[in-house]
């Protein structure tokens, strides 16, 4: 169980860009998040992830808080895949970093042989995105946090991706947390839908 | 027509680039050149440097190009075999100075304690004078070989090291370096195989810029009285004991060694400037 215990979080010391979230995802639950273009999910994404820490509050994954040792198992895919992928590496060595991948895995996320030998500049952000997918699902992997994952990709691409990721959370048992601002897409994926400002509103 | 296309950007440009690249090759053929001086200053023979009353004090003629000195030395040989030393204790010193300054800024991201103190020693030696350091370090070590290149390397690591620290900072806190730390990577896994890599080019070009500046203060130590001793055929040496017959008319004892010893500092100047202006356009224009 993924658990948000009463984080709150500011930029600027004056202003509270949220207050005192609470927030639960159950293995197997894809959880839709939705809120207009800066409100403040993608600062959210990344406090779950552990990419930055709250003002206050706490994360915990099964009761533990991730202590920066060893993997995080909540992983997060971002906005900008060119960002998040070192630019001097082949595709081949940003897979490796983190683990193994089986040719079949690979395919069902659309990644072709081809792309390995490829540095990131070489591929379409859409197909860079995909690498940050295959990197962000490891064995140990429990949650996955997509900011805009796919609002960048076709239509076509975007159903792929979304069928994998829903094999893999029956197939691994992950939760996922789906933060767009469109809102059919997470009519048609997600378990339950939350508005981030009613989330971040209810004090 | 012309007048259109030479001001397209682009093209212009390309000009720049190829120029660049032309000054580069230009002066990597003579950093070539004055590597065969220095690779053939080990296979001359010592003739040259055989005493020779008969043929002492002698201004430059075609049997020997620098002259010879008071004892009848062959200054060309002497110029040539003082290079080769220079050469070497240059490149030894600026390889050991390029190394810690690689691993000191390295500390940026695996240890927060040492680095604050390694910026409190690089902006200690940049306050102080180079060469005050450089004969206090050598001095400490008793001179000779040992202590000049010892010395040498201590003091020109913090140039670099800053220079490598600024690289790092930018790097740090890129999204793909978070990304790997959440998959569990240690900061020694991430400062190998991320930061590393990324450092290369700037170490080697400021391991090439090092290199003239470890020469040229080997030689004013050496000059000084605080360097090698007078028994090394180095260029220092060379220079000092010219000084004495300087008076007497003998102009060409200092004048070669010191052209020599200059023009060996310029041609490995002008490479790492050229090869960092090819390789790190934004950075040449300022320097
Ligand atoms: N590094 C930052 N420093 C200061 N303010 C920031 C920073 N990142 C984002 N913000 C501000 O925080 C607000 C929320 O941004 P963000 O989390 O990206 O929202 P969203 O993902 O919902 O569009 C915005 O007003 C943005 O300008
Ligand atoms: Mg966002």
């Amino acid at each position: 169980m993924l658990k948000v215990n009463n984080i709150s979080f500011r930029y600027q010391s004056d202003r509270w860009l949220f207050h005192q979230i609470d927030l639960i995802i159950n293995p197997k639950e894809v959880v839709g998040l939705y809120g207009q273009s800066g409100i403040g999910k993608t600062t959210f994404a990344n406090i779950i992830s552990g990419y930055l820490k709250p003002d206050k509050g706490s994360i915990t994954v099964d009761g533990k808080v991730y202590s920066q040792n060893g993997r995080n198992p909540v992983q997060l895919i971002g906005q900008h895949p060119e960002k998040a992928i070192n630019p001097r590496w082949k595709m081949r060595q940003v897979l490796e970093e983190s683990g193994e991948y089986s040719d079949e895995f690979l395919e069902k996320l659309g990644i072709s042989k081809e792309w390995m030998h490829r540095y990131p500049s070489q591929l379409s952000g859409g197909e860079l995105q995909r690498f940050c997918l295959a990197r962000a699902i490891a064995p140990k992997t429990k949650y996955l946090v997509a900011d805009e994952m796919t609002t960048m990709l076709d239509a076509i691409t975007q159903a792929q991706i979304w069928q994998t990721v829903l094999s893999l959370v029956e197939k691994q048992e992950l939760g996922v947390l789906v933060i767009s601002h469109e809102l059919p897409l997470l009519k048609k994926i997600c378990n339950r839908i939350l508005n981030f400002e009613e989330l971040a509103g209810n004090k | 027509m012309t007048e259109l296309i030479s001001k397209y950007l682009p093209l212009k440009r390309s000009e720049k680039y190829n120029r660049r690249k032309r000054a580069l090759a230009t002066s990597i053929i003579g950093a070539l050149i004055l590597l065969a001086l220095v690779i053939s200053g080990f296979f001359i023979g010592t003739d040259g440097l055989v005493v020779n009353f008969e043929a002492a004090n002698n201004a430059p003629s075609l049997q020997h190009p620098f002259g010879t000195d008071w004892l009848g030395r062959d200054m060309f040989v002497r110029t040539v075999k003082g290079l080769t030393l220079s050469f070497w204790v240059g490149l030894l010193a600026a390889f050991i100075s390029a190394l810690i300054a690689l691993l000191l800024s390295l500390l940026l991201v695996l240890n927060k304690t040492l680095d604050s103190l390694v910026t409190g020693l690089i902006d200690l030696f940049l306050a102080l004078p180079h060469i005050v350091t450089l004969i206090l370090i050598s001095f400490m070590l008793g001179g000779g070989l040992k202590g000049v290149v010892i010395a040498l390397a201590l003091t020109h690591w913090p140039r670099l090291a800053r220079l490598l620290r600024a690289e790092i900072m930018q790097i740090k806190n890129t999204e793909y370096i978070t990304v790997s730390r959440n998959m569990g990577k240690s900061w020694y896994w991430i400062a190998r195989h991320h930061i590393l890599p990324h450092l290369i080019p700037q170490l080697i070009i400021g391991f090439i810029l090092t290199f003239p500046h470890a020469i040229l203060h080997e030689a004013s130590i050496t000059f000084l009285g605080f360097g090698l001793s007078s028994d090394k055929p180095a260029i220092g040496v060379i220079l000092s004991e010219a000084m004495g017959y300087l008076s007497s008319g003998m102009w060409w004892l200092a004048l070669f060694p010191g052209l020599m010893l200059l023009l060996m500092v310029a041609v490995f100047d002008s490479l790492g400037r050229n090869l960092r202006k090819v390789f790190d356009p934004f950075k040449g224009q300022k320097g």
